[in-house]
Parts: structure tokens; C-alpha cells; sequence
């Protein structure tokens, strides 16, 4: 392509230089016959013989011709000159013969002929052999760039082939290691940030991502199994309990319908569980619209307030503007549920606090994110443990006798992680700020 | 009521066979999805129970199928998939309701039985709900119980209409906070039970027949016991 582009360029540049030749040439000629005519018009046809006879003995001199209507020579430095140059006036380019040289070989000329009063010829040319030898050593010389410039492109593009070719196959055999099951293999960047380089830095940006997420895998995995197996085992326990000790249908009644309701518990884990592996594998819903966060919040309230109240908490919202989120009702509603079912939990515990009991539950806007927080005067978190009541199943001394899984937190944590927000947890002073922040949606 | 039951698992088919015989329902079984389509063409039922994936026609198919022959029965999906977006993806298939594995049985009944009666009497198209000396009136939205009229709140007034709705029939926590406040998640047992007590207070207080009733391990329901 390189060599294209230079040939043409060459080309150009030899024809522009040819033209330029000619033009120069005819230029010439043109200023030489004016000057000639304006001694024809001044002296007459011997006036211009002996300016003819002066100007062609000078060195380097154009070619002269003039001639009797009949064609014999009056003067000039042209020997014999095709004849169609003599008949008509006009612009020539042809062959002419020059009087001097021993053996006169025909040169090539531009020949102007005009026709003067009383039928003179009078023809005035430049030789064009030295335009013609410029010529010729100009497209000499572009022949050989050209073929230089082909050499070279060849090898460059032979060599620069090579070089990426290796690179290619060099990372081809390195992707075939990573898929054989070696994820820690990384594909080599040069540093010369070229497209290559930035190929294989995306590359292995994206095997990092593959590998964190291979790496969630087996700890969900993991984790799925240890964290089921106490509960998995606390039922068994409990049904074989019952087949030991109770024998009327009674106990036994009883046995199993608690048996039931720790299937129950195991199977809410269990959905936890796969909720939050989902989230933290970045799976988009399907199931998600612009919600408004407010009404959201107003509708959980308003669920969780009668229930609230039996335990002596005041559940309040604050939530009366449209918040637009892009999210999923459901499980939006649902961490709120979490949220607003701890706070109430935890709150109701609180006995030595000062008679604030409420919760009070809040949406608002801020720097282009949605919060929806959940405030509640009770335990609290201690700071030093914020980190870690986000991981699975942690359970904080504290609250060691309530019920529940202890899920609650990390469930929440992974929707908003989901819906390209954040969890935070603040302290209250006392008790617990839940933050729970979204993109707003426009 | 006639039910079909497309499950290919054993176990689960033989389980829901007995257990909706039990109750007095005739059961039809087929045990993969281009058996169970031939069975819903064919023949009339109340109620068709699919469980998603089954060998030879998957369940949404299946369902998608049967809607597009013009066949409006009910259908309920059992899926051990059972997270928000394939709930969406079942009830746009044309299923009427979703129940995610595992379940209790009761539930599944339930619900089967409130979708078996859908088009039949034609409770959603009335005014007036009565149960006993209960009186509701969708119109006015007001509530009288004998010669008392009743003040309730905007949800209290929903909870009633759709347990009236469903008058005789179980209904569970579940369907409540599905039905009146439009979310799918498991409450905490204790959120609906409080609103229903709360119900209960202005519904059944001082007066000798209580309508709204707890079922035990079920949900609850509204019934005129004295008949």
C-alpha cells in the first residue's frame, strides 16, 4: 500500500516536472519571437535577418529560422526542418537538423512558426533534447525509488508480519494454556502500547474477571455447604430427638411440625444464599423499571407499622417526593423489609434507651444517588464490627438469642450491590443508620 | 374439581396425586410436556399444575401452547426457579400463578383452588360482598356489619375485600401480601398476622359469629361459621 502511494506521489512529481519544462520552453520561445517581431515592425525584414544572424551565433541560443516564402534560407542556425513547419503558422513540435555538427542527427525541437508580411517565414524553437534528457534521468531516478521503495516494503512488511504473526501466535498459545484449565496464565504485554499490547491488556483484564468470579463460585460454594450443614444438621437432630424420646402422637405432632418449620428456615437461607451469589456475580434482572423509591418505602411502612407497633415502636417514613430508581420493586421492597424488620428488632431490645422508639425510615436525594435509609435508636453496631455484620452468617455477640439467620444484612447488602449501589452503615448515636444508595434514574 | 398434573418427578407426582385426592379432587397425571399437552387439548379441567422442566416439552412452552390454541385454564407453575425474573418470565409465558419449590401443600391448595374458581361465579364483577351480616360495598367503600358501619383504612378495606372475595376459600400469607400489597417476597410470619388481627378487632369484635378465621398452617379465611 506504502508502495502505491509512493509511486503515485513519484509519478505526480514527474509529470508537474515535465509540464513545468515545457511550459518554460514555450515561455521562452514566446518572449523571443516578440522581441523579434518588434524589430521586424521597426526595421523592417533586414533588421530582423541580422538580429536573426547575431542571436544564433550566441552560445545556447534558441533555434532561428527564416526563411523566403519560397522556402530559401535567409538565416538561423537550422539546417533543414520538417516541412510542414514552413507551410503554416502554428506551434510545432518536431525534428530539425542544425547546421554545424559534422554528422547531423535529428534533435527534437518546439518549434513556433509564423508568417510574417510579404511571406516570410520566420520560425523560432527551443531544443528539446536537454528537457527530453531531464526527463529521462527524472523518470530514471523515480524507476529506481520505486524499486527501492518496493524492496523496502517487502522486507518491512515481511518483517513487521513476522513480528506480529509471533506475537499472535504467542498469545494464541497462551489463551490455549488458560482454556486448558491454567486461569493464571496472562497474555505478555510489551509496553509499546500498540493494538496488540492493548488487545492483550483487555484480555487479561477480562481473565482477572473471569477469575474473581470463578473464585465467588467456589467460595459460594464452600459457603453453601458450611453454612447449611449447622442448620441441615440442627433438623436432623431435632427428628431424631423426636423418634427417641416422644411417644404419644402428640409429641410426635409437634416433633414434625417443628421439623417443618426448620425445613422452612433452611430453605429461606438456602434462596438467600442463591440471591446473593447471583448479585455478586452481577447478573441483571430482567424484572427491572423505573420504581419510584418513595412509594416503595411508603408501601413497607405501611406493612411493617402495625407489627412495629406491637412491639412498642413508632415506625415513621419520611419519603413524600417521587425518588425515581431504576430497579426491581420486588427485591427493593424486600431489603427495606430487612432493614425495617432488624431496626425493629433490635430497637425493641433497647430497654434502658431514653423512650425513643422509633424508627424512622427516609428517602431522599443526593449528588445524583437515591437514599432510602433506615434509622433506629437501638443496640447498635459498634463500629469496630460495621465491616464485618455485612459477611454471611456473622452474628454479632450481641444478638447471639434473637432468631433469625443472621442473612438479613449481606441480602441487602447484595441488591444494592445488584442495582449498581452501595450499603452503608453509619452509627446513630445511638443505634443504627442504614443507607441503602442508588443511582437515581432521570 | 378435575386437575391435571404434569410432573416428571415420581416422588413429587405421587405426593400431589394423594394429596389433592385427599381433598376430594380428581387428578389427572402425565409425567412429560407433550403427554401433558395432549391431555390439556383434549380434555376439560380446572386447574393444570406444570412444573417447568419436564422432559419432551418444557413447561413455558407448553403453557404458550395451550394459550395460543385458545385454551384460558388456569395455570399454575411449580419451579424449583424461583428467583423475581423467573417468576416474570413464567406468568408472561401465560401461567397464572407461580409457586416456587419446595411448598407446602397447603399453599399449592390454596391457590389452586382460588384459580379453579376464577370464571366461574363471578365474584370479581360484583358490588356487594356478603358473608353473614357482613356487608362490603365496592362502590362506596363502605363497610356495615349488621346496623354498624365499620371505619376501616384504605388497606384494612382491601384486606377484607379480597378475603371476602375469596369467601369460604383458604387464603395464605403469601397470596395476602402478593394480593393487597403487590410483593412476592417471604414476610416474616408476624407482619400479615398483625393486620389481620387488627382486622379482626373491628370486624369481629362483639359480635358472636367470628367471620374471619384462622386455618392452621395455612393462612386464613372468611366463613360464615353458624351455617
Amino acid at each position: 500500500m506504502f508502495a502505491i502511494f509512493a509511486g503515485s506521489i513519484l509519478g505526480y512529481v514527474a509529470l508537474s516536472a515535465r509540464r513545468l519544462l515545457e511550459e518554460q520552453v514555450n515561455l521562452t520561445v514566446n518572449e523571443e519571437i516578440k522581441g523579434l517581431l518588434s524589430q521586424f515592425n521597426s526595421g523592417g525584414v533586414l533588421r530582423l535577418v541580422r538580429q536573426i544572424e547575431r542571436r544564433s551565433n550566441q552560445p545556447g541560443s534558441s533555434l532561428y529560422l527564416i526563411t523566403t516564402a519560397a522556402g530559401e534560407t535567409l538565416a538561423g542556425n537550422i539546417s533543414s526542418v520538417e516541412s510542414e513547419a514552413l507551410l503554416e503558422a502554428g506551434t510545432y513540435q518536431l525534428f530539425y537538423r542544425v547546421i554545424e555538427e559534422g554528422e547531423p542527427k535529428p534533435h527534437r525541437a518546439l518549434i513556433e512558426t509564423i508568417i510574417l508580411p510579404g511571406g516570410f517565414r520566420l520560425l523560432v524553437g527551443r531544443d528539446l533534447d536537454e528537457t527530453d534528457r531531464f526527463h529521462t534521468i527524472i523518470l530514471r531516478a523515480a524507476g529506481w525509488s520505486m524499486l527501492l521503495i518496493l524492496t523496502l516494503a517487502l522486507v518491512g512488511g515481511v518483517f513487521v508480519a513476522r513480528r506480529v504473526l509471533s506475537r499472535v501466535d504467542h498469545m494464541t498459545e497462551t489463551t490455549r494454556t488458560i482454556m486448558a484449565g491454567d486461569l493464571s496464565g496472562r497474555l505478555a504485554v510489551t509496553g509499546t502500547n500498540d493494538e496488540l499490547d492493548r488487545l492483550a491488556q483487555s484480555l487479561n483484564a477480562m481473565l482477572d474477571r473471569i477469575g474473581e468470579l470463578m473464585a465467588g463460585l467456589r467460595e459460594v460454594s464452600d459457603n453453601i455447604a458450611h453454612d447449611l450443614k449447622t442448620p441441615l444438621t440442627r433438623l436432623r437432630n431435632s427428628a431424631e430427638e423426636a423418634l427417641r424420646v416422644g411417644q404419644s402422637s402428640d409429641a410426635y405432632r409437634e416433633a414434625l411440625e417443628h421439623t417443618i418449620e426448620e425445613a422452612d428456615d433452611l430453605i429461606k437461607i438456602f434462596n438467600a444464599l442463591l440471591m446473593i451469589a447471583r448479585a455478586e456475580a452481577g447478573s441483571l434482572l430482567e424484572g427491572m423499571n423505573t420504581e419510584d423509591a418513595s412509594e416503595i418505602a411508603r408501601d413497607v411502612v405501611e406493612l411493617y407499622a402495625p407489627f412495629a407497633e406491637e412491639f412498642g415502636i413508632e415506625l415513621v417514613v419520611n419519603a413524600n417526593e417521587p425518588n425515581p430508581i431504576q430497579a426491581s420493586r420486588e427485591l427493593i421492597g424486600q431489603a427495606l423489609a430487612n432493614l425495617i424488620d432488624n431496626a425493629i428488632k433490635y430497637s425493641s431490645d433497647n430497654k434502658s434507651s431514653m423512650g425513643d422508639h422509633s424508627v424512622i425510615v427516609s428517602v431522599s436525594r443526593k449528588e445524583g444517588q437515591t437514599l432510602l435509609i433506615v434509622a433506629d435508636r437501638g443496640l447498635g453496631i459498634p463500629v469496630a464490627d460495621m465491616e464485618r455484620v455485612l459477611e454471611r452468617f456473622v452474628r454479632l455477640e450481641t444478638s447471639r438469642t434473637r432468631s433469625g439467620s443472621g442473612l438479613g444484612l449481606s441480602l441487602v447488602a447484595a441488591v444494592a450491590r445488584l442495582h449498581g449501589g452501595t450499603l452503608r452503615l453509619e452509627d446513630n448515636q445511638p443505634g443504627l443508620r442504614a443507607i441503602i444508595s442508588l443511582p437515581s434514574a432521570a | 374439581m378435575k386437575i391435571l398434573i404434569i410432573e416428571d418427578d415420581p416422588s413429587a407426582s405421587t405426593y400431589l396425586d394423594k394429596a389433592f385426592r385427599e381433598q376430594g379432587h380428581v387428578v389427572d397425571m402425565a409425567s412429560d410436556g407433550l403427554d401433558g399437552y395432549s391431555l390439556a387439548s383434549e380434555e376439560q379441567y380446572d386447574a393444570i399444575i406444570v412444573d417447568r422442566m419436564i422432559p419432551r416439552m418444557d413447561g413455558l412452552s407448553l403453557i404458550h401452547g395451550l394459550r395460543e390454541q385458545k385454551i384460558d385454564t388456569p395455570i399454575l407453575i411449580l419451579s424449583a426457579l424461583g428467583q423475581v425474573d423467573d417468576r416474570v418470565k413464567g406468568l408472561r409465558a401465560g401461567a397464572d400463578d407461580y409457586l416456587s419449590k419446595p411448598y407446602s401443600f397447603s399453599e399449592l391448595l390454596a391457590r389452586v383452588e382460588i384459580l379453579s374458581r376464577r370464571g366461574r361465579s363471578i365474584p370479581a364483577e360484583e358490588t356487594i360482598y356478603r358473608v353473614s351480616d357482613l356487608e362490603l360495598n365496592r362502590l362506596t367503600r363502605r363497610v356495615t356489619r349488621g346496623e354498624m358501619e365499620i371505619d376501616l383504612q384504605p388497606r384494612e378495606f382491601r384486606l377484607l375485600e379480597y378475603l371476602m372475595r375469596h369467601a369460604d376459600q383458604v387464603v395464605t400469607r403469601t397470596m395476602l401480601l402478593e394480593n393487597v400489597w403487590d410483593y412476592h417476597f417471604d414476610p416474616q410470619t408476624n407482619v400479615i398476622d398483625v393486620h389481620v388481627s387488627r382486622l379482626r378487632a373491628k370486624i369481629d369484635k362483639g359480635f358472636d359469629n367470628p367471620l374471619i378465621q384462622t386455618v392452621r398452617g395455612a393462612g386464613y379465611t372468611v366463613r360464615d361459621s353458624a351455617r
